[in-house]
């Protein structure tokens, strides 16, 4: 049986008193909310906390707003399902919930909040196993190792980003706010990811995601497409978000393609938003920006599917998102 | 080689709570570290929620907080002290199955049975929210319990049955559904 290594939760209903437990303990501590990334990391002793801070209690995180300004407040403890079910979510932002009814299956996303998604540790073929599996092959550098077995004469740790949310609310260009012992900070959601598998976030370690802020869509159109092998459960093999902003002659105004599971963060395609921005969404002008969104894309061997079709898949993905915003 | 990693730096610890499952009430001392579904099975000895995968891929450790389920391999057993919860062994009133029961039993919907008890959570819950489901939402509603004897068609017609008879409909089981057409 898989059983979570000793362990003990407190449940703070203050933003305060959780950042106060966090910085008392350091990395004998972890937050949680939802569990459903943290839990089986555990179980996998790929984390081995023993101070869980459930900050489900806290009142702040479980906002859902539109405020003053049209910009949508989500609270970092919102569970995927609410994000869903919400009908000013559905009407003013329908990205998110297509794109957060992709994650997983119906009970986690009952269980699963929009932080844990935005923060969800990246993921390998190598890392996501069992204690007993890792050991056997030898510890990869992810976890206790020195050696990445996807690449292994590289100095660096190529676990992919596989969170939904992750892309759209890039390309969306929400903001998250952070709130840590030196205060509290508010930065673009694309700043909060950087480009290694281990130090996947820019968040310093006591910090706690307490809210996103995403912008009134206005006039921009936005889709995500996802590649996977099931139609429920599978993690993103690939995923691509696209914001649109056309101006009133029918041109593209303004575009962000965000492409995610091809690396360590969201890979922000500017080269895809130069071939549309100017144009209108003809057949030649999405060829152009789908050839160069896939470009960047460098999907390794530690995924499913085979390497070079999921580069292919890159930009038919692209293309099929950028056909939905005609 | 890498030298081994030190896995445990605390020993587990005991603590004491209230659990509140299916209108019972249960004081427990417990190891702070046990899951939700640990503590059913080990400490209540409720052995009707199944330990699965144990990583939240299979769904057979459901159980519903508030009505909606979760998975109570993932659920750290401390977070839902006082909390009501319901698991299969609380859908029977007495004696009289439940409707889903009921028609899972007539239409042999259950086959090995391990996915069983999820399964008929995840569907109450779906029935409690829309009694009129159809066989989309009910695949949609299924789609984070998996049978691995890959029974799906006998669950969807035992739940439609379900579904029919708590509408207050006078539902039979398909005669195609036993014999063929």
């Amino acid at each position: 049986m898989l059983r979570l290594p000793p362990c003990e939760a407190r449940f703070p209903t203050s933003i305060a008193e959780a950042v106060e437990l966090k910085a008392k303990y350091g990395p004998e501590a972890s937050y949680v909310a939802g569990g459903t990334d943290l839990y089986p990391n555990m179980k996998r002793r790929q984390q081995t906390p023993y101070h869980l801070i459930d900050v489900r209690r806290i009142p702040q995180l479980d906002r859902l707003e539109v405020d003053a300004d049209g910009g949508l407040i989500i609270g970092a403890g919102v569970t995927l399902t609410r994000l869903i079910r919400d009908g000013r979510v559905a009407a003013g932002w329908p990205v998110l919930g297509q794109a957060a009814a992709t994650i997983s299956t119906p009970i986690l996303r009952n269980m699963g909040t929009v932080g844990g998604n935005l923060l969800i540790d990246t993921r390998c073929n190598y890392y996501d196993q069992s204690y007993e599996w890792r050991k056997a092959i030898d510890f990869c550098m992810k976890k206790d190792g020195e050696i990445c077995w996807v690449a292994p004469s590289s100095p660096r740790c190529w676990a992919v980003q596989s969170s939904d949310l992750v892309p759209v609310m890039v390309a969306l260009g929400a903001e998250v706010i952070l709130v840590g012992p030196e205060g509290t900070r508010t930065i673009p959601a694309q700043a909060l990811y950087h480009n290694d598998g281990i130090e996947y976030l820019t968040k310093k370690r006591d910090e706690l995601l307490v809210s996103l802020r995403v912008p009134a869509m206005g006039t921009a159109k936005a889709t995500y497409q996802k590649l996977r092998r099931r139609g429920a459960f599978d993690f993103p093999v690939l995923g691509v978000a696209a914001w649109i902003r056309p101006n009133g002659g029918g041109t593209v105004a303004d575009a962000r393609v965000v492409i995610g599971a091809v690396g360590s963060y969201p890979i922000v395609s500017e080269a895809a938003a130069e071939a549309l921005v100017g144009h209108a969404l003809e057949d030649d002008t999405i060829d152009a920006a789908a050839r160069a969104a896939a470009k960047p894309a460098k999907p390794l061997d530690n995924t499913d599917f085979t390497i070079g079709w999921r580069k292919d898949m890159v930009a038919v993905y692209v293309r099929r998102a950028l056909a939905a915003l005609r | 080689m890498t030298s081994e990693p030190i896995q445990i730096t605390k020993r587990p610890r005991k603590i004491r709570g209230t659990f509140l499952v299916n209108g019972e009430e249960h004081d427990v001392t417990y190891p702070s570290h046990k899951t939700l579904l640990e503590v059913l099975r080990e400490e209540l000895a409720l052995t009707g929620t199944k330990h699965g995968c144990e990583l939240g891929e299979c769904g057979t450790c459901t159980v519903l907080i508030d009505g909606e389920p979760i998975l109570s391999c993932l659920a750290l057993a401390q977070a839902y002290e006082n909390t009501p919860i319901e698991t299969v062994e609380g859908m029977a009133d007495g004696s009289d199955l439940h409707p889903l029961q009921e028609a899972f039993v007539e239409m042999g919907a259950a086959q090995c049975g391990y996915c069983t008890p999820g399964v008929l959570l995840a569907a109450k819950a779906l029935l409690e929210d829309r009694p009129a489901a159809d066989r989309q939402d009910i695949k949609d509603a299924l789609a984070g319990n998996l049978c691995r004897c890959t029974g799906y068609i006998k669950i969807y017609e035992a739940i439609e049955l379900a579904a029919a008879r708590m509408r207050g409909e006078q539902a039979e089981p398909a005669r195609e559904a036993f014999y063929g057409r």
